[in-house]
C-alpha cells in the first residue's frame, strides 16, 4: 500500500502481448496505466482485444510477455482467487444452484468471515442496489435487470478495490441499460471503486467513462476522456467507431501550422485540421461530425470552403433532421440539423452549399 | 365474478357453451395425434405393458390344483391335517377319477412338477400313479367280459348311459368346463352323449366315469363315443356302484346285464378299495405330509411363489423361514443390491473425469474421446464380455504381466474372474458409457464462467469445483446412476459368463427358472420383487434427490 500511495499506477499494463496460438497476437504490445478510483472503459469491435486484456488481470489467461501490475507489484503469477479483484460476467455467472443470499456469501466464506459479519455485509450490498427483499430468491427467480443487480453486488461484497466488467449490460432491453449504466457509474463513484469496464457499445463508453481504451487489433488506437474522444479523434478508426462520422478523401495540398489544404478526388478543396498528416502530398481521410456541418453561411468564417451538395434524402426525426446529401462524389454524406424554427426543410433532389470550421474538419489518417 | 354467475357459462357464437365447442375444435387435433402415437402404444402395450401383467398374474396364479384335481380338493377340505392320518377313503375315491381324467389328458405330470416345489418326491409320485390308474378298472373289466362280452361292446354302454327316459347334459357341461381347464383350451363341437336320470341315480359313479370318458372322446380324440370303448375306469366305478346298487326297480337297457354283473362281482372280485389301491402303487399316498402340501395349495391364488422368492415356505402350520441349507434366494437380492450398487459407483468414479474431459476439450479432441468412449457401443456384447475372460483369467493377460513383472508368485496367480470381482469389472465396463454420457450433456450444459466467477470471488480450485461445478453435475450423476443402476440390477449376460458361482445375480436365477427348471410361476415372484424394488428405490431417489433434478441433455 505505502509503496503505491506516492505512485499514480494501481494498475499497470507494461509491453503486455498475447498469443494464443503462437502465430498471431491477438493483444500487440499493450501499456496502460490506471490511477486509483478510475473508471475505465475498453471499448472496441468483437476479436479486438479488448475481453482478452481483461481476462488477463483477472488472470484466467496468462499473458504471454509483459507485466501487469497491481497496485505496483506483479501479479502475473498469482491465482485468480488470490487477485482480490471482483468481477461481473456478461451471463451474470450466478450460481443457480444457491439462493441470492448465497450467492453473496461465498465469496465471504471462502475468506473465512464469521456468520454476523457475512450477514451484515450481504444485506449491506443488497440495500446498495435495491435487493433487499430477494435474498431468499433463486437466480432464475429473477428477472435480468434484478440478475445484473445481484451480480454487481456479488462483486462489490468482497470489498474489492478493483472491479472488472465484462459486457455486464449486453442482455439487457434498452430501457433498462441506460438505468444500470447510472447505477453503476454512481455506486463506482460513491464507493470510490477502480473499475475496468469492456463493452462494444459506443454510448456505454461515452456515457459511464471517465477514460475510454478504444481498441483494434490488438492495440489501444485512442485512451482519453469521452469528450476528447468524440471530437479530436487521432486516427480514421476511432472516427469511423465513436459516433457518427462523414469521409472525405483527398490528397493534402498544404500545410501550414494547425490548417492544410485538401484536394478532394474531385477537385475540390477544403481547408482542415492536420491530426496525422505531415507532409505535402500525402493521402488523407478528411473527418466531420454530422452535426457540425452548416448550411448557414452566417455561421462559418470569412472565406470558409464551400461544397455543393444535393440532397438525396431527408428524415424527420424529431429532435433533429437527418440529411443525406451527395459530397464530392460521397452519397453516404450525413448532416444532422436542430429541429429550430427558422431551420428549413430541405426537399430531396435540392442543390445546397455546405461548409464547416476548420477547427471541426480533421485530417486523420487515410 | 357477478358476471359469470348471472350469465352461466361463456357461450361461443353459436350459443353452445364455450367448453363443448372448445372441445369439439380440438377433437380431430386429439384423434389425429392419437394415431399418429397409436403404433407405439400398441407396440409398448403388446410387449411391454402385458407381458408384465401377464409375469405378475403368474407369480401368484395356483389354479393348476384345483384345475387338476377340483373333486378331491374339494373333498378334502373337511380333513384336518393335524390328526397325522391319512385322509379317508371317499378322497382317494375322488382322487382316482380326478387323476384318471388328467392321466388321459397327460396333465397329471404337470401337477405333480408344480406340487415338487414345495414338497420334493410328488413329481415321480403323480407320474408313477398315473401310469397304474388302469389296473384297478382292468380288474373288473376282465371279469365282466368273461362273464358276458357286451360289457365289451362300446354301443351296449352308451345304450345303457343314454337310457330311454330323460337325459339331463349339466353333468357333461361341467366335465367339458373341467377338461377345458385342463388342457387350458376352449373346447367346442357336440359330445354326443348326456347320460339318463335314472342311470345317474342308480349308477353315480359310473356316470360320472363314462361322462368323463365321452367327454374325451368325443372333444380330444374326435371319435362317437357311442363306437368306443369306455376306459377301465368306468368298469371301477361300476364295480363301486354295483355293490351298494338296488336295481330291482330298474327296467331300462341293460338291466338284465346289470343285475347278473352285481351277482357275479359280489361271487368273484373283491370289494373295490381305493386306498388299498393308491397304498399299492405307492406308499407314499398314505403319508399325511402330502395331503397337507395339496391341502395347503388348493386354492386358486397363493402366495407361495412369492414366500418361495425370500426364503420362506408355507407349510399346512402356517408361515415359516425355510431350513438354512436351502435359504438361496435373499443372498441373491442381497449381493444383486450390493454389486449392482458398486458398480455404480466405480461407474461414477471412472466416469466423471471422462465426462468432463469430453465437455471441456476442445471439440477436435472431444470427438476422439466420444468415438473412444462409445466404442464399446459398436461391440458385440459377447465379445467384450469374452474379452475380460481373456483379460482377467488365472492364465489371461493380466496375471501374466504381474508374474512377469515379479509382483506375483506364479503359484500364487490372483483370482479374478468367476467370482464377484470379475462381474464387477466386466458390468463397470459395460455399463460405463450409460454414466458418461448423461454426465456429458450436464456438463456441457455448466458455463466455464461458473468457475471463473468462482475463482474470481476468491475459491480455490477445489472449493470452486465442489461448491459450484459439482453441485450442478448432479443432476448428470443421478440421471447416469439411475441408468446405470436400473441396467445393473437386472443384467444377466455378463455375470452369467463371468460371475461363477459368487458372481451371480438374481436375474441368472430367473433365467434358470424361466428355462431350466420351468417354475415360471417363481420366476415371475422374483422378477415382481426386483420390480418393486427398483420402484421402491426410484422413489425414494425422488423423495431424498428429486426426480425432477435428472437430466439427460
Amino acid at each position: 500500500m505505502a509503496a503505491t500511495s506516492d505512485s499514480e499506477a494501481f494498475v499497470a499494463f507494461e509491453r503486455v502481448q498475447k498469443s494464443y496460438d503462437g502465430e498471431t497476437l491477438v493483444v500487440k504490445d499493450l501499456n496502460l496505466t490506471m490511477p486509483k478510483g478510475e473508471f475505465l472503459t475498453m471499448l472496441g469491435p468483437s476479436g479486438s482485444g479488448k475481453t482478452t486484456c481483461l481476462m488477463m488481470l483477472a488472470g484466467f489467461e496468462t499473458a504471454t510477455y509483459g507485466e501487469i501490475k497491481l497496485d505496483g507489484t506483479s501479479i502475473n503469477n498469482i491465482p485468480p482467487h488470490k487477485r482480490g479483484i471482483g468481477m461481473v460476467f456478461q451471463n451474470y455467472a450466478l450460481f443457480p444452484h444457491m439462493t441470492v443470499a448465497e450467492n453473496l456469501s461465498f465469496p465471504l466464506e471462502v475468506r473465512k468471515m464469521g456468520k454476523s459479519e457475512r450477514e451484515t455485509k450481504i444485506k449491506r450490498a443488497l440495500d446498495m442496489v435495491q435487493m433487499g427483499d430477494f435474498a431468499g430468491r433463486r437466480p432464475t427467480q429473477l428477472s435480468g435487470g434484478q440478475q445484473q443487480r445481484i451480480a454487481l453486488a456479488r462483486a462489490l461484497v468482497f470489498e474489492p478495490e478493483l472491479v472488472l466488467m465484462d459486457e455486464p449490460l449486453g442482455a439487457l432491453d434498452k430501457q433498462l441499460r441506460e438505468h444500470m449504466q447510472f447505477e453503476i457509474t454512481r455506486l463506482a463513484h460513491e464507493l470510490g471503486i477502480t473499475t475496468v469496464y469492456v463493452t462494444h457499445d459506443q454510448t456505454e463508453a461515452l456515457t459511464m467513462s471517465d477514460r475510454v481504451a478504444v481498441f483494434n487489433d490488438g492495440r489501444i488506437q485512442q485512451l482519453a476522456a469521452p469528450d476528447t474522444l468524440y471530437e479530436e479523434p487521432e486516427n480514421s478508426f476511432v472516427a469511423q467507431f465513436i459516433g457518427e462520422n462523414n469521409t472525405l478523401e483527398g490528397v493534402v495540398k498544404e500545410i501550414s501550422g494547425n490548417t492544410c489544404t485538401v484536394q478532394l478526388d474531385n477537385g475540390e478543396l477544403i481547408s482542415a485540421r492536420p491530426v496525422n498528416v505531415t507532409e505535402v502530398g500525402q493521402r488523407t481521410q478528411v473527418s466531420i461530425r454530422p452535426e457540425r456541418v452548416e448550411t448557414n453561411k452566417e455561421r462559418l468564417q470569412e472565406g470558409a470552403h464551400l461544397l455543393k451538395a444535393e440532397v438525396l434524402e431527408f428524415v424527420y426525426m424529431g429532435d433533429i433532421f437527418r440529411t443525406r446529401l451527395r459530397v464530392a462524389g460521397n452519397d453516404d454524406f450525413v448532416m444532422k440539423t436542430r429541429n429550430a424554427p427558422d431551420q428549413e426543410r430541405l426537399k430531396k433532389g435540392q442543390m445546397v452549399e455546405i461548409g464547416w470550421l476548420p477547427d471541426d474538419c480533421r485530417a486523420l489518417d487515410a | 365474478m357477478s358476471d359469470t354467475t348471472q350469465n352461466g357459462p361463456m357461450l361461443a357464437a353459436d350459443g353452445t357453451p364455450l367448453k363443448r365447442s372448445l372441445n369439439r375444435a380440438l377433437r380431430r387435433q386429439k384423434l389425429r395425434a392419437l394415431m399418429l402415437i397409436a403404433p407405439l402404444l400398441i407396440f409398448v402395450l403388446v410387449t411391454f405393458i402385458a407381458p408384465i401383467a401377464d409375469m405378475l398374474f403368474r407369480s401368484v396364479e395356483n389354479q393348476i390344483v384345483s384345475d387338476t384335481l377340483p373333486t378331491a380338493t374339494e373333498v378334502l377340505e373337511d380333513w384336518d391335517h393335524t390328526t397325522g392320518t391319512p385322509p379317508g377313503e371317499e378322497v382317494y375315491e375322488a382322487l382316482y377319477y380326478d387323476l384318471y381324467l388328467a392321466a388321459e389328458a397327460r396333465a397329471h405330470t404337470r401337477l405333480g412338477t408344480r406340487l415338487n416345489y414345495e414338497y420334493t418326491g410328488v413329481s415321480s409320485l403323480f407320474r408313477s400313479t398315473g401310469r397304474g390308474l388302469e389296473d384297478l378298472g382292468e380288474e373288473y373289466q376282465d371279469i365282466l367280459e368273461d362273464a358276458d362280452d357286451s360289457w365289451g361292446e362300446g354301443a351296449f354302454w352308451y345304450e345303457l348311459m343314454t337310457g330311454t327316459g330323460d337325459t339331463d347334459a349339466s353333468l357333461v357341461r361341467e366335465h367339458r368346463a373341467r377338461l377345458q381347464a385342463l388342457e387350458n383350451a376352449r373346447l367346442t363341437g357336440d359330445v354326443g352323449f348326456a347320460p339318463s336320470v335314472e342311470i345317474m341315480e342308480l349308477l353315480p359313479q359310473t356316470t360320472f366315469a363314462y361322462t368323463d370318458f365321452a367327454v374325451f372322446t368325443a372333444l380330444m380324440d374326435e371319435d362317437v363315443v357311442a363306437e368306443e370303448d369306455p376306459w377301465e375306469g368306468v368298469y371301477a366305478g361300476l364295480a363301486q356302484d354295483l355293490q351298494t346298487a338296488d336295481l330291482s326297480g330298474y327296467d331300462g337297457p341293460g338291466a338284465e346285464a346289470l343285475v347278473a354283473a352285481q351277482q357275479t362281482l359280489a361271487e368273484q372280485a373283491e370289494p373295490i378299495n381305493y386306498t388299498a389301491f393308491f397304498e399299492s402303487e405307492d406308499e407314499d399316498w398314505l403319508n399325511p405330509d402330502i395331503w397337507a402340501t395339496i391341502q395347503t395349495y388348493s386354492s386358486n391364488y397363493t402366495g407361495g411363489y412369492f414366500l418361495n422368492a425370500v426364503d420362506m415356505q408355507l407349510t399346512p402350520d402356517g408361515i415359516e423361514m425355510r431350513p438354512d441349507g436351502q435359504r438361496l434366494y435373499m443372498v441373491l437380492f442381497q449381493r444383486t443390491l450390493f454389486m449392482s450398487l458398486t458398480i455404480t459407483l466405480s461407474c461414477i468414479l471412472l466416469g466423471y473425469p471422462v465426462a468432463w474431459l469430453l465437455a471441456n476439450l476442445p471439440a477436435s479432441k472431444a470427438n476422439l474421446l466420444m468415438i473412444l468412449v462409445l466404442l464399446p457401443f459398436w461391440t458385440s456384447l459377447l465379445v467384450r464380455t469374452s474379452a475380460w475372460k481373456v483379460m482377467l483369467q488365472q492364465q489371461g493377460v493380466i496375471n501374466d504381466v504381474l508374474v512377469w513383472l515379479g509382483l506375483v508368485d506364479d503359484a500364487a496367480r490372483l483370482v479374478m474372474i468367476n467370482n464377484q470381482f470379475g462381474t464387477i469389472v466386466a458390468m463397470t465396463h459395460i455399463l460405463l458409457p450409460f454414466m458418461i454420457l448423461p454426465l456429458y450433456s450436464v456438463m456441457q450444459g455448466i458455463p466455464p464462467s461458473y468457475l471463473r466467477a468462482a475463482k474470481s470471488l476468491g475459491a480455490t480450485n477445489w472449493t470452486a469445483f465442489w461448491r459450484v461445478y459439482f453441485p450442478q453435475s448432479v443432476p448428470g450423476i443421478g440421471a447416469g446412476s439411475i441408468l446405470v443402476f436400473i441396467l445393473a440390477i437386472g443384467y444377466y449376460i455378463t455375470p452369467e459368463i463371468v460371475g461363477g458361482r459368487t458372481g451371480t445375480f438374481i436375474s441368472n436365477r430367473i433365467a434358470y427358472h424361466i428355462s431350466s427348471s420351468l417354475n415360471w410361476g417363481l420366476a415371475a415372484a422374483l422378477g415382481a420383487i426386483l420390480l418393486a424394488v427398483v420402484l421402491l428405490l426410484y422413489w425414494a431417489y425422488d423423495r431424498i434427490v428429486g426426480i425432477d433434478n435428472v437430466k439427460l441433455g
